[in-house]
């Protein structure tokens, strides 16, 4: 290398260097959007596919797309892609749906009773990867009557049927023509929804625009874009640099904005619950009166107040207090006196160290909590103290679902779930005997026949005091022989710029999907001019 | 040196077949389910009959030897098989991202070799001056620093004190275009911390095969001459001086590959790390193994370029040895 190259390089590097400069005076600010017809939001999950026929947007409420039904902001059904709620025969065997005519896909070609058909029968094909097909388990056939009727055969009566009928529906001439594994579908989708997708960029964000076309109406606010931003720290980072207009945000990191004159603060209700489960296969958890004194032992008003900084409440089932399906009455007040009492009484006698004993069992077990998980380590931790406060000895121990899974039938686990939609969906799965060990269903192998008969009579019956009167059953006698200590239901906190007026959010489920948050409706905001 | 490259290429077949056959082995041998893994909270309330079906589906539950040999007879063909998690072909999977990867990384890898090569010289001028001194514990304090905390250090400075720079993703968060100038604004915040972690390798070796250099007769004989000090210290120290350097070139590929994946998740850039990482605790095992022989082409690739320089450079070194 002459000295006349080395000069050169020095030369071309200067040049780099002041290029690399200019551009960096240049952008400063220009991040945010001032534009009142567009809205920015930082989420915190990524989805892995936007193909429904894989499972996204399952519960409703795609953006891309739509299903035949829909939630209001009460999670109520209304009509989506049907005309109207559904036609219910048979004892609750057929369901037959008319659909909306004149509706079009965002590529122009017409929606109908096949692209329903085509939807329903590939999610339930078995080549199909999708995770959450068991929630089709109740349908024999889909059946396209013309080409704006569709019915339902299921294979026995299913009251909340309906609730699964809000996934979203696939065009048949688009999907249909590829590998519905790992097709294009999957990473560009086609729907009737209210936006289209612009771009997936992974790893970074999600760009949509407005369908001009919409049969609900044309959406307001014209580009939608979700940032994802895994880390709340920086979320928070960026919403504060005015690069997001809304954001998903934990208790500690939303507080501060309360006090913001220009971003409103909201906490969704939801179903999400932690709880832990008691497996009857362990000697101690399995003793209905442990499972009792720890039930009304734990302090959760505490747990809500110190862990979720008030943004929760006290859950003693999976059903939350406010819900119209929560049976009064079934409250368990904080007292240790009475839990001590008890075991007392039940001849839990304290041993050395203050651990109780009874024929040589020394009143202990493990507690597992998925690790990373900073929520349910704090919820484990609180609930060890309160439980060694009435003599309980519980150790907790941290590890991934590959460690805890095989131990579950044995040892105690710090869960979450929760689906707000029909209250079948979160009972069912976790009390039924019948479905004790298989997957991750009936994590604490809870086993009573008054209330796997409740359970039966609830999903069947679509009368809604015989279903209202069979759950009240369970929640009864969950407290007489709890098989799971549930502890808080979380609220959900998002941040939101007020130059999009007063919004609304949903009751939100455990799952922390695209939908959820004040964007729910995103297509129905009128922003202030 | 055609020779010397295809000594190389015929080199590398058998370590491709290791290293993909080891990525198997010890995906395998992992505690994770890729099950599991697929169906993510999904999983979590789907029936076992369901989970069943979907092992299946994937071919997880086929042994290993025989799962290495279908993706590397079809790799050979091109096709390099589905990823699992991302739901989509893996070599869209790889081609969507690995151009950001690349220009993230050959900007940081150019910028720190040329800052790298003048800070250096002037260390390397005055051994033991002030401004060799400053240089020198400069190097040594940024060798120890990691990327990660380089990374979120920047981030508080420019982005949020300073407010001059983006913090993160490759363009606007509210722009659904990719403009030139808008990614270069995006690039100079993990292009410079990946820069800077590379940096002190460059200073250090530089400055000291410049020293060596100045010290040697051919240099000693020019200054007799009365050549200028710049022509001295350019043409012969530096020239000399740098072939250690362009061994380095060649070995500092695995860091950069590294230091990359980790400045990637600090900025959200677009590039093959999240998908990596990914791959890695799903037991995505196509994307995994394409990912790694890719980076195991990089490093062979690197070393083969060093050498190459390093042959030109000094005609007293064989293609052949």
């Amino acid at each position: 290398m002459r000295a006349r190259s080395i000069r050169g390089a020095g030369a071309t590097a200067t040049a780099a260097a002041i290029a690399v400069a200019a551009s960096a005076c240049s952008a400063p600010g220009d991040g945010g959007s001032d534009a009142k017809d567009s809205a920015v939001v930082g989420i915190a999950y990524e989805p892995e596919t936007l193909s429904p026929l894989l499972g996204y947007g399952k519960d409703g409420n795609s953006k891309i797309f739509d299903g035949l039904l829909t939630h209001d902001a009460d999670m109520k059904l209304k009509p989506a892609l049907a005309a109207e709620l559904p036609e219910v025969a048979d004892d609750g065997k057929t369901y037959t749906y008319k659909l909306r005519k004149g509706v079009k896909f965002s590529d122009g070609k017409p929606f109908s009773a096949k692209d329903v058909v085509f939807t329903y029968e590939t999610i339930l094909d078995k080549k199909t990867n999708n995770a959450s097909k068991t929630e089709l388990d109740a349908v024999r056939s889909v059946e396209a009557k013309d080409a704006d009727t569709v019915v339902f055969h299921l294979k026995y009566p299913y009251a909340p049927f309906a609730e699964r009928t809000v996934l979203p529906i696939a065009p048949e001439h688009v999907a249909g023509k590829q590998d519905v594994n790992t097709g294009t579908f999957t990473t560009k989708p086609v729907g009737t929804g209210p936006y289209k997708l612009v771009k997936w960029s992974k790893g970074e964000k999600l760009t949509f625009k407005a369908n001009p076309d919409y049969w609900g109406g044309a959406p307001k606010v014209k580009n939608f874009t979700m940032a994802i931003i895994k880390d709340d720290d920086i979320r928070a980072t960026r919403l504060d640099a005015g690069e997001l207009d809304g954001a998903i945000l934990p208790p500690n990191l939303a507080k501060k904005y309360k006090s913001d004159d220009a971003k409103n603060t909201y906490a969704a209700k939801t179903f999400d619950y932690r709880v832990v489960t008691l497996p009857t296969g362990n000697e101690v958890t399995g003793d209905t009166d442990i499972r009792r004194a720890l039930d009304t032992g734990v302090n959760r008003k505490a747990m809500v107040d110190s862990i979720l900084y008030g943004e929760g409440k006290e859950a003693y089932g999976p059903v939350p207090t406010d819900s119209p399906w929560f049976t009064k009455g079934t409250e368990r007040k904080f007292d240790a006196d009475k839990a001590k009492k008890i075991l007392d009484d039940a001849g839990w006698k304290p041993g050395k160290d203050g651990i109780r004993e009874k024929d040589g069992v020394q009143a202990k077990f493990p507690l597992w909590y998925l690790s990373g998980d900073k929520l349910r380590q704090d919820h484990a931790l609180a609930y060890a103290s309160d439980a060694k406060k009435i003599g309980v000895k519980v150790e907790v121990q941290s590890g991934t679902w590959e460690v805890i899974e095989p131990r579950m039938p044995k040892d105690a686990v710090l869960a979450g779930g929760g689906s707000p939609a029909d209250p079948d969906f979160d009972q069912y799965t976790l009390l039924k005997s019948s479905l004790a060990g298989d997957g991750f269903n009936n994590m604490a192998h809870y086993d009573n026949p008054k209330v796997d008969k409740a359970l039966e009579e609830a999903r069947k019956s679509g009368d809604h005091a015989k279903r209202q009167a069979a759950y009240d059953t369970i929640q009864r006698e969950l407290v007489k022989n709890p098989g799971y200590t549930f502890l808080t239901h979380i609220d959900h906190l998002y941040v939101v710029d007020k130059k999009f007026g007063d919004l609304t959010t949903q009751v939100e489920p455990h799952d922390h999907g695209l939908a959820s948050g004040p964007w729910w409706n995103v297509e129905d905001w009128q922003p202030k001019k | 040196m055609a020779r010397l490259v295809g000594r190389r290429a015929l080199f590398a077949v058998p370590v491709l077949l290791v290293v993909t056959f080891g990525v198997f082995a010890v995906a395998a041998a992992s505690p994770f389910d890729p099950v599991k893994a697929y169906a993510g909270t999904a999983g979590l309330t789907a029936s076992q009959e369901n989970l069943d079906q979907l092992r299946a589906n994937l071919g997880v539950d086929r042994p290993l030897a025989a799962r290495w040999w279908d993706w590397l007879t079809s790799a050979l063909t091109g096709d390099f098989g589905d990823s699992s998690t991302l739901r989509q072909p893996v070599a869209d999977a790889i081609g969507e991202r690995i151009g950001w990867s690349v220009l993230l990384a050959a900007t940081a890898f150019v910028v720190a070799i040329l800052l790298g090569t003048a800070l250096g010289v002037l260390a390397a001028r005055r051994p033991g001056g002030w401004l060799d001194r400053a240089v020198t514990s400069l190097a040594y304090t940024l060798e120890a620093a990691p990327p990660f905390w380089l990374g979120l250090l920047a981030v508080w400075l420019f982005a949020l004190k300073l407010g001059v720079l983006p913090s993160g993703g490759l363009t606007d968060t509210a722009s659904s275009t990719v403009t030139a100038g808008q990614v270069a604004s995006h690039l100079v915040l993990p292009a410079a911390v990946l820069a800077i972690s590379q940096l002190p390798w460059f200073v250090l070796y530089v400055r000291q095969g410049v020293g060596d250099a100045l010290g040697d007769d051919p240099v000693r004989g020019a200054r007799a001459r009365g050549l200028a000090e710049r022509t001295v210290l350019l043409g012969h120290a530096l020239r000399s001086g740098m072939l250690p350097v362009l061994t380095l070139i060649g070995s500092r590929v695995p860091e950069l590959i590294t230091g990359a994946l980790l400045v990637e998740t600090v900025f959200s850039w677009p590039g093959i790390a999240a998908a990596t990482v990914q791959a890695a605790t799903s037991v995505d095992f196509p994307l995994l193994a394409a990912l790694t022989a890719l980076a195991t082409v990089a490093v062979l690739l690197g070393n083969l370029v060093a050498d190459l320089l390093y042959g030109l450079a000094d005609p007293r070194v064989g293609f052949d040895g």
